[in-house]
């Protein structure tokens, strides 16, 4: 039950992107097209489990025991950075396949706010490791469901007739902020 | 000086030297506002705990009792002038709010009277269940001077003795939750 | 390109916000009023312009393969200390128990050290450039970035809760939508729809 209701929060009622404002340059940046959508969505999915689970057993078994959670964000970022390079050298090696579809977005995700974002809230909300890598699971489909519903909205607009200082970013924009409106509308569901 | 070439020592003597450099300069700084950081948590606490019981000369903070339920902790501060127990703060939470968990901090007379309720924490929808803060509507105030022995804490809609806060009856009746709480760990915590 | 340009043109020309749609997470996420904007955007400044600082310093004697991971590491430190800074001297609450700044503005400080600006510029310029142009280019990105915040939580504070800095000129609530999270999608998109309407109308 616990951890429907991590999931159900996580993905609808504090959705990552749409309320946290978590991943909004790879929300707004690669968003052009459902499949790429598809793409990036997949690749943060399997860097922020893994790097969940990585900080987590850091930051309890290393920072804290040796008292220093003051070299939380260096360390995280710099473990992130690691693993995302780790993740394209074995990708490529076992599984081709996987790696020409998820490939191009890796170098872009250490830069994804969301995966350290997800890792310190994780450890902030005293989650154990279970409920961490929950966390980080629906943390990634909320971030994949507003990614990939925003980008079938916008392979749409491509085709509307509007304004020529809207066009691209500002509308982009716009179009997110109705759909953050529409998210509104799933606050107290969990209760 | 010249560029390194990439050489494996050359990288490795790099990120070493790169890190213990910023590590050493961490180590300064962390110690340097250790104090200040500790100060300001402290005084955080203390202005909450002052806003909602009466005039204290004691450091509740030090004296502080906790009680785990519902996979949280509530904190019992207890606030004495001389060795007189004026009322305790119960800082309490609950898990019913319309956008996510509230933190409220309850001061209770030794009676069990509520004399003052702070609002800590909060993510309900501006402009209906904000209204529980202080600031923003006198909902809140319908508790001050109210013992729960004799006060329902439910709203009126539920059988209680509460107004609920119009439209927003799910953080009222998150708010009655949290005080309630608070008010079932203080008859059990017998802080005397 | 002379020292003023350096610093310049981080305000309009190549404003990080409304130019280049850099570091939009805290952009979006901490300006429900002026005055968190402004936090955000001076907490973002420093670290800019101290890493650029210093990586400009190192950048000669890192060998290329660990550019990026040196880089990391020097600007995660500045962000550290920012934040410890900031949760020592801006964690008061205010007078009617409104959260501290430090507070409000939360998981986005250790989140500046993955603001696309940050490394951004370290790259782009700190690690091919002298030490002043290098400093002068991290205050000018970062006050620009500061001013892109400041006007958004400003229009958002002013339409939101009809204050501005705090100052409140209306009665009662303004309108409540702005300082929601769609508020802020909404606000930035008109604000960058309106600058280039201005950029097309100046061409």
């Amino acid at each position: 039950m616990e951890y429907v209701l991590i999931i159900i929060s996580a993905v609808f009622v504090n959705n990552i992107v749409l309320t946290q404002f978590l991943g909004i340059c790879p929300f707004i940046g690669v968003s052009n097209k459902v499949d790429t959508a598809f793409g990036m969505a997949g690749a943060v999915t399997f860097v922020m489990v893994i790097a969940t689970m990585v900080t987590y057993i850091l930051q309890h078994y290393v920072l804290l025991p040796l008292g220093i959670p003051f070299m939380q964000t260096v360390t995280f970022i710099l473990v992130i950075a690691a693993l995302v390079q780790l993740v394209e050298i074995i990708l490529k090696k076992v599984s081709p396949a996987l790696y020409q579809a998820l490939g191009i977005f890796l170098p872009l995700i250490t830069t994804n706010c969301t995966i350290l974002g997800v890792a310190i809230l994780a450890v902030q909300k005293d989650f154990n490791l279970i409920e961490s890598v929950v966390f980080a699971i629906s943390n990634a489909l909320g971030f994949g469901l507003a990614l990939i519903t925003f980008s079938g909205i916008r392979e749409q607009l491509d085709l509307a007739d509007i304004p020529k200082s809207m066009k691209g970013v500002p509308i982009a924009f716009i179009i997110a902020g109705l759909l953050a409106m529409a998210f509104m509308g799933f606050a107290g569901i969990v209760k | 000086m010249a560029k390194k070439e990439s050489t494996f020592l050359n990288m490795l003597v790099t990120l070493l030297l790169v890190t213990l450099a910023s590590s050493a300069a961490l180590g300064y700084i962390y110690e340097f506002t250790k104090g200040p950081i500790a100060i300001a948590k402290s005084a955080k606490k203390n202005m909450a705990i002052h806003k909602v019981v009466p005039e204290f000369t004691n450091l509740p903070g030090e004296e502080v009792k906790k009680v785990v339920a519902d996979n949280d902790t509530l904190y019992l501060y207890p606030a004495k002038n001389g060795d007189q127990l004026v009322g305790v703060a119960v800082e309490t939470f609950t898990n019913k709010g319309f956008g996510g968990p509230i933190r409220l901090m309850v001061g209770f007379l030794p009676d069990g009277t509520i004399n003052d309720i702070a609002v800590l924490e909060h993510k309900e929808t501006p402009g209906l269940g904000d209204k529980m803060q202080k600031s923003k509507s006198n909902f809140s105030l319908q508790f001050e001077g109210k013992n729960p022995d004799n006060f329902k804490l439910s709203v009126k809609k539920d059988g209680g003795d509460v107004d609920a806060i119009t439209a927003s009856t799910i953080s009222s009746r998150a708010f009655c939750d949290a005080v309630q709480r608070a008010y079932t760990v203080f008859k059990e915590g017998g802080i005397q | 390109m002379s020292n003023l340009k350096n610093f310049a043109k981080g305000f309009v020309k190549e404003n990080p916000v409304f130019v280049l749609f850099l570091g939009l997470c805290p952009t979006l996420g901490t300006t429900s009023s002026a005055l968190n904007g402004l936090g955000m955007g001076l907490a973002t400044t420093f670290v800019l312009a101290m890493s650029n600082l210093v990586i400009s310093l190192v950048a000669s004697v890192i060998p290329d393969k660990v550019r990026i991971p040196s880089f990391i590491v020097i600007i995660a430190s500045f962000v550290t200390i920012v934040d410890l800074l900031m949760s020592a001297y801006t964690n008061t609450p205010g007078p009617n128990g409104e959260p501290s700044l430090y507070d409000q503005l939360g998981i986005f400080i250790p989140l500046i050290v993955v603001n696309c600006i940050v490394l951004g510029r370290a790259e782009a310029f700190a690690s091919k450039n002298s030490v002043f142009s290098s400093l002068l280019d991290g205050l000018g990105m970062g006050l620009g970035f500061a001013f892109a915040l400041t006007l958004l939580g400003s229009v958002r504070e002013i339409l939101g809760s009809g204050s501005v800095f705090g100052f409140k000129f209306i009665q009662g609530d303004g309108i409540l939508m702005f300082v929601s999270p769609p508020g802020a999608f909404l606000a930035l998109g008109f604000l960058i729809m309106l600058m280039n309407k201005w950029k097309q109308k100046i061409v």
